[in-house]
């Protein structure tokens, strides 16, 4: 299971990426503290604006702030907010969605209609509301409320997955030996689920990530902390496209781009671990069915 | 309706059973697409009783119920109507189902689905022991697992332990769900067709498992089939349920040997018997599949006797009434009307298929 996993290219090349930014966000500080010795708030007067050098690999801003240095504290920032939106988003898809699909009856009227509220409402309205509300608190605050926004979707598509696992024969099995209920619930029904939630989170951290770009590109972040969107706000705000300043808001858009890629590719992993039927359709399939299509197609034609 | 009116002189009956239901009803309301319901009667006044050291085979043909009454006194589901009564006392609605599940154990059909594929076998055996008595140390736990797997022939015991479902084949599994069930020291269990999804070669194994647990251990049991040979082998009595209700019921050698209703010979003649080569061939009997005709619906059973429409013995009267129950004597009864009339011996005077053919068109019509 693990070995094939692992060697799906599409997977691999996710969790490279996904690992590398990890550790970037990790060893942010130290990087470039450390080893490049920049202050990413820091302003260098002698280079205003200038284009990638020797000396700042990605250049500056129109601040004199270095990109690359930018680039790296805005990893932390940006992973912080995905990595904790999605963990609280997941936490609260599987409270609601399990407990909804398991108990059934009042239970789940009750949660699934708190559910459906979360899901009709208009979220990124809400967000901007809320956010704006909360204005200049910092990357938890955001972290926080685009997790207590986006679970709606993840909690219904764990409610059905729990409602077909409960009453299989081995849940009522175990029910019939006297096993209290959150047992049942955490040590026979969500192992089943474990591809669901693995891929929930990973979709909700590329939203949470791409969310946060969004309001920092809006201007409702905290406007002291680095990510990637709030360095985008910046290059915008300065009108870095029109001055063909590039340096400034083509790093940190690609980040966004490659991060979502990555955590997108390893979902395809995930799928098609808890669903087998979607790995068939490997390369080398593709292509004998193509020739076997290619030769029938030049049978016809000369017959 | 009462039981036992002229009580037959069973040893088993002067006891009290250890489980019994008594006149259970189990109906489901469906609904369709269209949000119209309607009701099944899956079980319809049904009665068994199950005592120590016996086997009750319940067969039927698919649809009939037999599972669902498995599940009644599983307490799966509550009846509609009727009771349940665990050593004579009623079991009480929504009662705790804790107690009631440390004497009564349900073995599922499937040994594929009824074992989490993500847990060792030593995790259900050890939750299973730990439910049960909580007093009990790890090594304690340990030590009966090893015990119980060898009860039902998993041996040497230690190096099932560890494996996973995946791992074991389906009599393997079928043995440790067995297993998982006796770690609570139950007095009753329930087969619901604990063999069907088993290979042919290792169903007698069960089966033999089975017979001695029952004898030698004295636990009561149920056994669910639709396969009247294995009925015959393993159990001391039997029951023959069609389209929910009870036709008949007794000790295996009169039931089987000389049924005493039209359905009960179906099935028997219909099963495969080495001993019966030659009288019905195979060609014969498949030739009339069709005209054996099908299951009833649930939703609208037939009126009067359900078997009417397929029996080779209908009168007009097993149309209009339900038939009461005959005793036979040795706890034999039927519920048909030839019985009453005085037509009883027709039943086994031709094979069905023969019987089948004589029937009169125009009393079918009718």
């Amino acid at each position: 299971m693990n070995s094939s996993f692992g060697s799906n290219p599409k997977v691999r090349f996710g969790l490279v990426v996904v690992t590398f930014f990890a550790a970037l966000a990790i060893l942010g500080p130290w990087l470039t503290g450390t080893v490049m010795g920049i202050d990413p708030r820091a302003n260098d007067i002698s280079a205003i604006a200038s284009p990638p050098s020797s000396e700042h690999w990605l250049g500056t801003t129109q601040f004199g702030q270095d990109v690359l240095a930018q680039l790296i504290a805005g990893a932390r920032g940006s992973m912080f907010v995905g990595v904790l939106a999605a963990l609280i988003g997941t936490v609260l898809a599987i409270v609601f969605g399990v407990t909804a699909g398991y108990f059934g009856g009042r239970t789940d009227h009750v949660l699934n209609f708190v559910t459906n509220i979360f899901m009709v409402m208009p979220v990124l309205p809400l967000i901007f509301i809320v956010s704006g509300y909360l204005r200049g608190t910092g990357l938890w605050m955001i972290a926080i409320i685009i997790g207590v926004f986006g679970w709606a979707g993840g909690a219904r598509t764990l409610r059905a997955q729990t409602m077909s696992v409960r009453n299989r024969d081995f849940v009522l099995a175990m029910r019939m030996l006297g096993e209290s209920n959150p047992r049942l619930i955490g040590s026979e029904v969500l192992p089943h689920l474990g591809g669901w939630v693995a891929s929930m989170f990973l979709s909700a951290m590329i939203g949470a990530i791409l969310a946060e770009a969004g309001l920092a590109f809006l201007g409702i972040s905290d406007s002291g902390a680095i990510s990637w969107g709030s360095m985008i706000q910046a290059a915008q705000s300065q009108s870095a496209v029109l001055r063909g300043l590039w340096w400034w808001f083509v790093p940190p858009g690609l980040c966004i781009a490659l991060i979502g890629t990555a955590a997108a590719m390893l979902n395809f992993g995930v799928d098609e671990l808890s669903n087998p039927k979607l790995r068939s359709a490997t390369r080398k399939v593709v292509r004998r069915t193509r020739r076997v299509e290619r030769a029938v197609a030049a049978e016809t034609r000369t017959a | 309706m009462t039981r036992h009116d002229g009580a037959p002189a069973d040893t088993a009956d002067h006891e009290v059973a250890v489980l019994s239901a008594v006149d259970v009803s189990k109906h489901f309301v469906v609904r369709n697409a269209v949000g119209n319901s309607s009701v099944v009667r899956a079980v319809e006044h049904a009665s068994v009783d199950l005592h120590a050291g016996r086997i009750v085979a319940v067969v039927g043909e698919s649809g009939s119920g037999k599972t669902t009454l498995a599940r009644l006194l599983a307490r799966f589901y509550e009846p509609t109507q009727g009771q349940i009564r665990l050593d004579g006392a009623p079991v009480a609605k929504g009662s705790a189902a804790r107690g009631y599940h440390q004497q009564v154990q349900l073995i599922f059909q499937d040994p594929f689905g009824s074992l989490n594929p993500v847990h060792r076998v030593r995790h259900n055996l050890d939750r299973a022991l730990r439910i049960h008595d909580r007093r009990l140390g790890r090594a304690e736990r340990r030590r009966r697992a090893v015990e119980l797997l060898e009860r039902v022939s998993l041996t040497p015991g230690e190096d099932f332990l560890d494996k996973f479902p995946h791992e074991l084949s389906g009599g393997q599994r079928q043995r440790v769900v067995i297993a998982r069930a006796l770690a609570v020291a139950p007095k009753v269990l329930l087969g619901d067709e604990p063999i069907s999804m088993l290979d042919v070669s290792i169903r007698l194994e069960m089966l033999n498992l089975l017979g001695r647990l029952s004898r030698e251990e004295g636990l009561a049991m149920l056994y669910i089939t639709h396969d009247i040979a294995s009925a015959r082998y393993v159990c001391d009595d039997v029951v023959v349920m069609y389209a929910g209700q009870m036709t008949e019921g007794g000790p295996k050698d009169r039931v089987i040997g000389a049924p005493a209703h039209p359905y009960t010979k179906l099935l028997v003649e219909s099963s495969p018997d080495p001993d019966r080569v030659g009288t019905t061939s195979r060609d014969d009997q498949f030739a009339d599949a069709e005209a054996l005709g099908e299951p009833p619906s649930l939703i609208e059973p037939p009126t009067g006797c359900r078997f009417h429409p397929r029996c080779p013995f209908a009168m007009s009267r097993c149309a209009e009434e339900e038939p009461p129950r005959t005793d036979l004597g040795d706890g034999h009864w039927s519920r048909c009307w030839l019985h009453q009339v005085g037509r009883a011996d027709e039943i086994g005077a031709d094979t069905y298929s023969a019987a089948l053919a004589r029937r009169d068109p125009a009393e079918v019509a009718s």
